[in-house]
């Protein structure tokens, strides 16, 4: 696979299932996945999401994305308390491809856990990671 | 994300095979994928578009995984008569047919195309994955007819061209004088003999090639040069399950007969197959299950072995599912009790432990259009 147009942006932190976070102050964050799983993946046609108050943990799933070809479980690189989901995903699952850390976010979390922060990756530990698989 | 759940058979820690087309594929960047034994492209720009473009306009797919076996001699078609479920004795020179390869339980080996290219000989393409285990049945059981069969899957490189517009591109780009449907025709191609088979698995107009493998990347690039859309094996099979065309492995297999599966019309019982005292008997007393197509009402996408749900209690299983981007809503076929296999019937299909409203259909799910 080529990565010429694989892009993993600095700000986010990194779960080795493909899963990013975005932190929002100390006790939120928004959760995604990046562009090598949406790459993996192909064109999402579905996105089945978590339950709004549903408690989720690190390293379990949490929610569930589809391609034509393929189903994945979406891991949760921490855990906390859903407080939002995207609903505009429902009807453009494509975001997901399109612009998978902006637009195609998954869910917004209240983190139980923040100090589980110290356990993800940074961009260039991840980009390390993908090369070596 | 967890792992893909690939729902293409795979095959682990085994050096894979390539088509001739391999480095078109590589240089269109194509995501290859191992498909029994190959290392097939799954998709180039995307499944979408790919099943869009055969649907509309004009797709081709490297088939050249699938196997060729010739059948030659004064008893090919007392031999294929005894081998295969359709009545071969139909089947006209320049003429293809589609049949069941049995075992005596009447469980099905692999379903096939042959096509009769002279007076006593044939060809018959095979399913990749059964391809060595189809040569070994038919090499066994010639024995006692006066008859040759040839493993020459290595003589051929396979193009699918399907869609509206295929025959026409066809026409023009190579000078090609098309069979119809259900016909084979031997042609000249990249100025090597060829065959061109009026047949296809898309459910769209179309043929498929059967050329030689040194001159498939020039006919690949000719074609992909004349507006053909290089299609993969994601296309190919939405395209195929949209239309109800069965998948052996998932919607066939050896332990299921032709008519359970909704394939007893191509079983010509009296003909004395192997297999046809089974087929018949099942035909006479019905089967337990039957292979019925369904589509989801509303939201997820079912998937080869979810259960299938009736008031609660599980009635089947899905042998194909997947995500229709026709109908954009999920489609499979499942085999389930016989009673409750009847358009119209509403059942849930267990998707990973959420029950998704389904309805069993009529075939076929997706209509061509025109």
């Amino acid at each position: 696979m080529t990565l010429s147009d694989a892009h993993y942006p600095d700000d986010l932190l990194y779960h080795d299932q493909h899963d990013w976070a975005r932190l929002e102050g100390d006790e939120h964050a928004v959760f995604g996945i990046t562009w090598y799983a949406q790459d993996s993946l192909g064109e999402v046609v579905f996105y089945d999401p978590p339950e709004v108050g549903a408690t989720i943990s690190k390293d379990a799933s949490y929610a569930e994305v589809e391609s034509v070809k393929a189903v994945s479980d979406v891991i949760a690189p921490m855990s906390g308390e859903i407080v939002e989901v995207n609903d505009s995903l429902e009807d453009s699952p494509e975001k997901i491809n399109e612009d998978p850390y902006g637009e195609g976010w998954l869910v917004k979390v209240k983190l139980t856990q923040p100090e589980e922060r110290g356990a993800l990756l940074g961009a260039e530990e991840y980009r390390k990671m993908l090369e070596k698989a | 994300m967890a792992q893909l759940f690939n729902t293409l058979p795979r095959v682990a820690e085994q050096a894979l095979r390539r088509t001739p087309l391999y480095e078109r594929h590589a240089d269109l960047g194509a995501k290859l994928v191992p498909f029994a034994g190959w290392e097939m492209p799954v998709t180039y720009e995307g499944i979408r578009e790919e099943h869009t473009a055969v649907r509309t306009h004009a797709g081709m797919f490297d088939v050249s995984h699938m196997g060729e076996v010739e059948v030659e001699g004064p008893g090919a078609l007392a031999f294929l008569q005894r081998v295969l479920s359709n009545d071969v004795a139909k089947l006209e020179i320049g003429g293809a047919q589609y049949s069941c390869l049995c075992n005596e339980a009447g469980g099905v080996l692999d379903d096939l195309f042959t096509y009769r290219l002279g007076g006593d000989r044939y060809l018959i393409v095979t399913n990749s994955a059964n391809h060595d285990a189809d040569l070994a049945w038919l090499g066994r059981l010639s024995r006692g007819f006066d008859v040759a069969v040839r493993d020459v899957a290595d003589r051929y490189a396979m193009l699918a061209v399907q869609g509206p517009h295929a025959r026409a591109i066809l026409t023009r780009a190579l000078g090609l004088a098309l069979p119809t449907r259900m016909r084979v025709a031997t042609a000249r191609v990249g100025n090597r003999p060829a065959l061109v088979c009026g047949t296809g698995y898309t459910g769209e107009d179309g043929v498929e090639l059967l050329i030689d493998p040194e001159v498939a990347p020039a006919i690949w690039v000719e074609l992909l040069d004349a507006g053909v859309v290089p299609c993969g094996l994601g296309a190919r099979d939405t395209l195929r399950l949209e239309v109800c065309f069965h998948l052996h492995g998932n919607d066939l297999t050896p332990e299921r007969n032709p008519i359970e599966a909704g394939l007893g019309w191509c079983c010509a019982d009296a003909t004395g197959f192997i297999g046809a005292d089974a087929v018949a008997r099942a035909r006479r007393e019905g089967t337990d299950e039957k292979l019925a197509p369904f589509k989801i009402e509303g939201a997820g996408i079912p998937r080869e072995g979810n259960p299938v749900l009736s008031d609660g209690e599980r009635v089947g299983t899905v042998a194909s599912g997947t995500f229709s981007p026709s109908l954009e809503v999920g489609i499979g076929m499942a085999y389930l009790r016989a009673a409750l296999a009847e358009p119209g019937t509403a059942v849930e299909i267990d998707v990973r432990g959420k029950h998704r409203p389904a309805r069993i259909a009529s075939k076929p799910l997706y209509q061509r259009k025109g």
